[in-house]
């Protein structure tokens, strides 16, 4: 991000560079919004309904969310079934690969809170928002295709409203204090077992 | 000889179909040794199921083996069923055979569109979810959900058929042995796919037995066992079907009888519409909480991936003392390290999906 770095102290000498920042903001806003790579890292049943929506009947390469299985090729993590303690660590790790500015939609009941695996288990991470930023929650077990679908939109719009000044955006996650909440989840991630 | 490299696969890679770590070890290109590490997706269902009532834990058996729902529901209830001595409608019979045979091709669908993905045929993948698709909806049309069916109940099935539904299936069984034999030109005739697959990963009879695979795995090696017809269950005695062989026990056997025993499926719904006739859908007098006299209890069937049972103890209270799941897909999948030596590591990719495990149903 060095150069939207340098970009933002040099606009901020500029007079009047509001008005040229707002326009750049748009330039950027709209081009990371329409090309939102996925990786998909569908764990469980949720993962079907990942695949599905990038076929042929849903189709999601019209929206620019193209599934990629390199984490240095994407913009959002769609985590996409249960997390279980084992896996957890590679979750956080696989995230941490992918580059600035980045997102993160936890698809389904059990990457939201654990859902049908939240009572009576030892070994499930109850939420992925334990150790990451979660930027858009998906309902269902599973969540059909659509609700991916109006995610992926709803994220767009989340993106388009963004700024790329230096401490505004909020994108940037390597920028905050953070990465995630700090609660027990993270704690586990940390602590877990690799095998 | 040259120096060993250790190459770590998953637990995030497209191509172990799920979340398994194979810790292999390679000389040049060629696999050595392929080390498969499970349980990342270990969810402690067995142990959950002693905290549930009978009834709620079939919303659980769901996510077992979630590219094939209906097969767990049927395993576990049938296991209840014997524990209980509940005696199924015959019409619900029916329905379980009917939507069974539909889930086997939306499994096999899977399986074979992996494998045309995992030997570069990425068309061929989409041509089998187009019918997948067509599958997923009848359920939905059935129960309302797309993959998590909770479909299959103790003592029958949770609803009757909706209107048009027979319809709908009889339309889709109708042009799926088309669609299947283009499958089988555009996948199978390809010379870079029979390229890939043929001799790759070969399983002797003998060590298919003796590792204790089942279903495609173990036919596609000539062993020639099926549940639904060497240990009858349900209505299937009164249908007539085939059950494919491979000859070779390799890759391409194993991926191609899959997309037969799709065609024989077709025939046995065929057969099972004909014969349905109205009557009830849910075994009568059925009390809300379930408390099985003590005792333990085991059932099988015919699952996608091969023998799936499911093992039952009561000790008299309305919830399960133990219960345990013979899984197909853990068995089948333990052959791998013997498969994917001296292959090459492009052709790990392909055995791992010939096997077509599903993590859920591994790890539990």
């Amino acid at each position: 991000m060095a150069f939207v770095d340098d970009l933002g102290a040099a606009l901020d000498k500029t007079p009047g560079g509001g008005i040229i920042l707002t326009s750049l903001d748009a330039v950027m806003d709209w081009s990371r919004g329409k090309s939102l790579w996925m990786m998909p890292m569908g764990t469980a049943c949720c993962a079907m309904e990942l695949i599905a929506a990038s076929f042929s009947r849903f189709d999601f390469d019209r929206h620019g969310s193209i599934p990629r299985p390199d984490p240095r090729h994407c913009d959002v993590m769609v985590v996409a079934g249960t997390i279980t303690r084992k896996m957890a660590p590679a979750v956080k790790r696989l995230y941490d690969q992918m580059p600035d500015p980045k997102w993160v939609i936890a698809m389904g009941n059990c990457a939201v809170s654990g859902g049908i695996f939240y009572y009576d288990t030892y070994s499930v991470i109850r939420g992925v928002d334990e150790f990451l930023p979660v930027d858009v929650y998906i309902a269902g077990c599973p969540p059909r295709p659509e609700s991916l679908q109006d995610a992926i939109l709803r994220l767009r719009e989340q993106v388009s409203t963004d700024s790329i000044a230096p401490g505004k955006s909020r994108a940037l996650k390597s920028e905050l204090p953070s990465s995630g909440s700090p609660r027990k989840g993270e704690r586990d991630a940390a602590g877990g077992d690799v095998g | 000889m040259t120096e060993e490299t250790i190459v770590n696969i998953g637990p995030s890679h497209p191509s172990t179909h799920g979340v398994c770590r194979i810790v292999v070890t390679l000389d040049g290109e060629v696999v050595v040794k392929a080390e498969p590490i499970i349980g990342h997706l270990h969810r402690g269902i067995e142990k959950m199921a002693e905290n549930r009532t009978y009834l709620q834990v079939v919303p659980l058996t769901d996510r077992l083996d979630y590219v094939g729902s209906m097969y767990a529901n049927w395993a576990y209830c049938r296991a209840v069923e014997r524990l209980a001595g509940i005696r199924v409608p015959e019409r619900a019979e029916y329905i379980r055979v009917i939507v069974c045979e539909l889930q086997r091709i939306a499994s096999h669908m899977m399986g074979i569109g992996s494998t045309g993905a995992d030997t570069g045929a990425f068309t061929a993948f989409m041509y089998a979810f187009a019918q997948r698709d067509h599958v997923v909806e009848l359920f939905e049309a059935l129960c309302g959900s797309r993959l998590t069916y909770n479909y299959v109940r103790p003592g029958g099935v949770s609803m009757d058929l909706p209107d048009g539904w027979v319809e709908q299936v009889r339309s889709f069984v109708a042009q799926h042995p088309a669609a299947m034999m283009e499958l089988d030109t555009l996948l199978f005739g390809n010379v870079i796919a029979r390229a890939r697959l043929k001799g790759v990963g070969v399983l002797p009879a003998d060590t298919a037995v003796a590792w204790g695979t089942s279903g495609p795995t173990a036919r596609g090696s000539g062993v020639n066992w099926d549940l639904r017809r060497d240990d009858p269950y349900s209505v299937y005695p009164r249908f007539d079907f085939e059950v494919p062989l491979g000859e070779n026990g390799d890759c391409y056997d194993r991926a191609r009888i899959r997309l037969w025993e799709c065609v024989e499926s077709c025939k046995i719904i065929d057969q099972a519409l004909d014969q349905l006739e109205p009557g009830p859908v849910k075994a009568e007098g059925l009390p809300r909480l379930l408390a099985p006299r003590p005792g333990d209890a085991y059932d099988h069937i015919e699952s996608a991936r091969g023998s799936l049972g499911v093992y039952l103890v009561s000790d008299g209270s309305p919830r399960p003392y133990r219960m345990k799941v013979r899984s197909p897909a853990f068995c089948n999948l333990s052959v791998l390290p013997l498969l994917a030596e001296g292959h090459t590591l492009s052709d790990l990719v392909v055995i791992i999906g010939s096997l077509d495990p599903v993590f859920g149903e591994v790890d539990r």
